[in-house]
């Protein structure tokens, strides 16, 4: 393990001011209207200093913690995709007049982001949507622009919420790569410090710029029993073993019936989703038509638009379009990019108004398969 | 000589349409016109493989998937028959000859002509399904001695839907490939064959270990091709055939495509029966 050193929570507004002083524009969690959501931070006080969050299935409730913790919460609706993969883009513009049709695309962003406390979750399912939109055989040009230029302050979490399961993904709770320094918030009677490690030459330049101290035995315990917290409190289990070829083997399942009695198709869960990538592109055009422009927008397995062709859409049922997105999110995305589609952060099953809960339904359909499936095998990383 | 190039790798002018004018217009049938467009910057039009897509966007209307029909081996026009079901297709069923239109692509995975070469070919065409299967008939003629028996059945629901009606008649005189065409349902002065064209399959004389099939047409009839070239002798791993979803992005980005692991734009939209009858079978996926 690289060595672990300590800064003080003055040393950490140092390494905020010190990132904006190289051109980082910070985003991080902050809070706004009720919620934790990452937007950008003008300094340490935007964060959201003093709170946490009281998650479950469709319940979401910020209350006050009896400490002064910066990071002292899990994850909230938004995540990093906001940033790299924005709910709204504009791809081009087009103009008609006398000299005929001319088309130009947008410039690509050129910003230079630091992510101000990433969780581990967080950091697989940039790692997803990298895989998605940089490692396939088509290059996602904006995409690209958007992550170029990016440095990573992880947090370790120090605890997990009722809906977390990333122990069972193996994407969790602790960060161990894609991060340019990870850090874990300690407060107790030693003070409130980050203990943390350096992940990349980037990180260390930074940190050479702090002060900061080689972490002691007693950091290192300390920090290692807000690990150990984190992943004692896992809320959720998934018991991943199996489960590509078991949704495969059950898409006739009585259970997707049963599901679909209580989703409303509101696609929330694909929202909150940090792997989910799907867009629509839309026309908008000005009233003398001289003018268009096309835009790419969040869009949703769970709209009845989404899979529209002329004479109809092929799925007209909410069950055809659960099945769509569980079977994607945990089966089918490893035909397309070689691994799980899902991190464990628990947001689908947070945001659900119904409360529907991704790790119920696993468990349903393994209990009464349809057709003999792969036996239950423990989940990878749990204790 | 068999037109094999992949899809390009595409960059940012994936998304970024190309712009074209429009050259000529055929009335083809009442809901369908051919247009032949030629790029405006007077460069080449795209090489293709047959079976592959272009993304056609009209101004201030919107953009859908088109197969490309014209003839591989030419490069002085892209080529697309439309058929009018909504506010685009009728958009660009509309255009006139000096419009310009925005042309993505060309786009997907098309026939497997390499793998064809030197067996017999059987083609099944319902509708307008025989536009993405025309510039195989162009290359078959082009390079006739390359493939063994060529039977093409091709069925419309009248004789008023027939495309390419004079080209069809041409290519039904010179004889060089068995060219059979059927209609569900006779009109007046309709000397030809009745009834869907998966009927004549088992007329065919076929030798199934030096045959390759493609299709394309309704999803039911494609399904039931299969079933009756399999009863023919075929294996579905011998049939090919071109499925149709929701397409918006065109490069495998946007999602709307996905048939279980399939993004049909890129994996797509032609593939191997064997491969998606099992899902065909599977309601709404
Ligand atoms: C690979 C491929 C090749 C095709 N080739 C041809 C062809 O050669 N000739 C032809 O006439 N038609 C072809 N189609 C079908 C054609 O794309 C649709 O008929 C067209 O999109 C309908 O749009 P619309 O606005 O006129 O109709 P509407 O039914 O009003 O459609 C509204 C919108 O839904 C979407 N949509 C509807 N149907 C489809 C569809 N089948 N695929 C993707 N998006 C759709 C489009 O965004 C469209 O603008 C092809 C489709 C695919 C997927
Ligand atoms: S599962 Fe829940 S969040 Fe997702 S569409 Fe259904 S009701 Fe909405």
């Amino acid at each position: 393990m690289p060595a672990q050193f300590v800064l003080s929570r003055a040393a950490f507004v140092e390494l905020l001011a010190a990132l904006r002083a190289q051109g980082y524009r910070l985003m991080g969690p902050t809070v706004r209207d009720g919620a934790i959501v990452y937007d950008e931070l003008s300094g340490v006080d935007d964060l959201p200093i003093g709170w946490t969050d009281e998650q479950d299935g469709g319940t979401y409730r910020l209350t006050r913690r009896d400490d002064a913790a910066l990071f002292g919460y899990t994850v909230g609706p938004h995540s990093w995709k906001q940033v790299f993969h924005p709910p709204a883009v504009k791809l081009w513009r087009a103009v008609r007049d006398e000299r005929g049709l001319r088309l130009e695309a947008e410039p690509l962003p050129a910003a230079k982001t630091a992510l101000i406390g990433a969780r581990a979750c967080d950091l697989h399912a940039i790692a997803i949507q990298d895989t998605t939109f940089l490692h396939g055989p088509v290059v996602d040009r904006r995409y690209e622009a958007a992550r170029r230029d990016t440095f990573v302050v992880a947090i370790q979490c120090g605890q997990a919420a009722r809906t977390c399961f990333c122990a069972s993904m193996g994407t969790g709770p602790r960060a161990s790569a894609g991060f340019d320094l990870a850090l874990t918030e300690v407060l107790d009677e030693r003070g409130h410090r980050f203990v943390g490690e350096a992940g990349t030459p980037a990180g260390e330049a930074v940190l050479a710029r702090l002060p900061h101290r080689p972490a002691a035995p007693e950091d290192l315990e300390a920090a290692a029993q807000r690990h150990d917290a984190a992943l004692a409190q896992m809320g959720r289990r998934l018991d991943a073993g199996g489960v590509r070829e078991l949704l495969q083997e059950n898409l006739d399942h009585p259970r997707w019936d049963e599901v679909a009695s209580r989703c409303l198709a509101c696609g929330n869960c694909t929202m909150v989703c940090p792997t989910c990538f799907c867009t629509a592109t839309s026309d908008r055009g000005d009233l003398a038509g001289r003018e268009a422009e096309r835009w790419q927008t969040w869009d949703s397995c769970f709209t009845m638009d989404f899979s529209y062709v002329h004479g109809g859409s092929v799925r007209r049922s909410t069950k055809s379009r659960y099945r769509q997105w569980l079977t994607h999110k945990l089966s089918t995305w490893f035909d397309q990019f070689g691994r799980s589609g899902c991190v464990g952060c628990g947001r689908c099953i947070t945001w659900c108004p119904v409360g529907i809960d991704l790790t119920e339904e696993v468990r349903a359909i393994r209990e009464t398969p349809s057709r003999p499936g792969p036996a239950a095998e423990p989940s990878h990383g749990h204790p | 000589m068999t037109p094999t190039a992949e899809p390009p790798a595409t960059g940012p002018s994936a998304f970024l349409p190309r712009s074209f004018r429009v050259a000529a217009v055929h009335r083809e049938t009442a809901e369908t016109r051919t247009l032949e467009l030629q790029p405006v910057d007077g460069r080449p039009a795209p090489a293709f493989v047959p079976g592959q897509f272009t993304m056609v966007y009209v101004f201030g209307v919107g953009e859908v998937p088109m197969s490309i029909t014209g003839d591989p081996a030419r490069d002085d026009r892209l080529v697309h028959t439309v058929r009018v079901v909504g506010a685009v297709s009728r958009a660009i069923a509309g255009l006139r000859r000096g419009a310009e239109i925005g042309i993505r692509g060309p786009f997907g995975r098309g026939w497997p002509l390499t793998e064809a070469l030197g067996r017999d070919l059987i083609i099944v065409a319902g509708g307008v399904g025989l536009a993405p299967l025309r510039p195989v008939i162009y290359h078959v003629r082009a390079h006739r001695a390359a493939f063994g028996r060529v039977s093409v059945l091709y069925g419309a629901r009248t004789p008023d839907e027939l495309l390419y009606r004079r080209e069809l008649a041409r290519w039904r005189r010179d004889g060089a490939i068995d060219l059979q065409v059927t209609v569900d349902r006779a009109s007046a002065g309709w000397t030809g064959l009745v009834g869907v064209p998966t009927l004549r399959l088992r007329q065919l004389t076929i030798d199934p270990a030096r045959t390759l099939a493609l299709t394309c047409g309704p999803e039911v009839m494609m399904r039931y091709a299969v079933r009756e070239l399999e009863h023919c002798g075929l294996d579905a791993a011998q049939v090919h055939l071109s499925m149709e979803r929701n397409m918006q992005c065109a490069v495998g980005l946007c999602g709307h495509c996905q048939f279980g692991p399939d993004f049909l734009c890129r994996s797509g939209p032609v593939l191997r029966a064997d491969r998606v009858l099992p899902r065909l079978a599977i309601r709404e996926l």
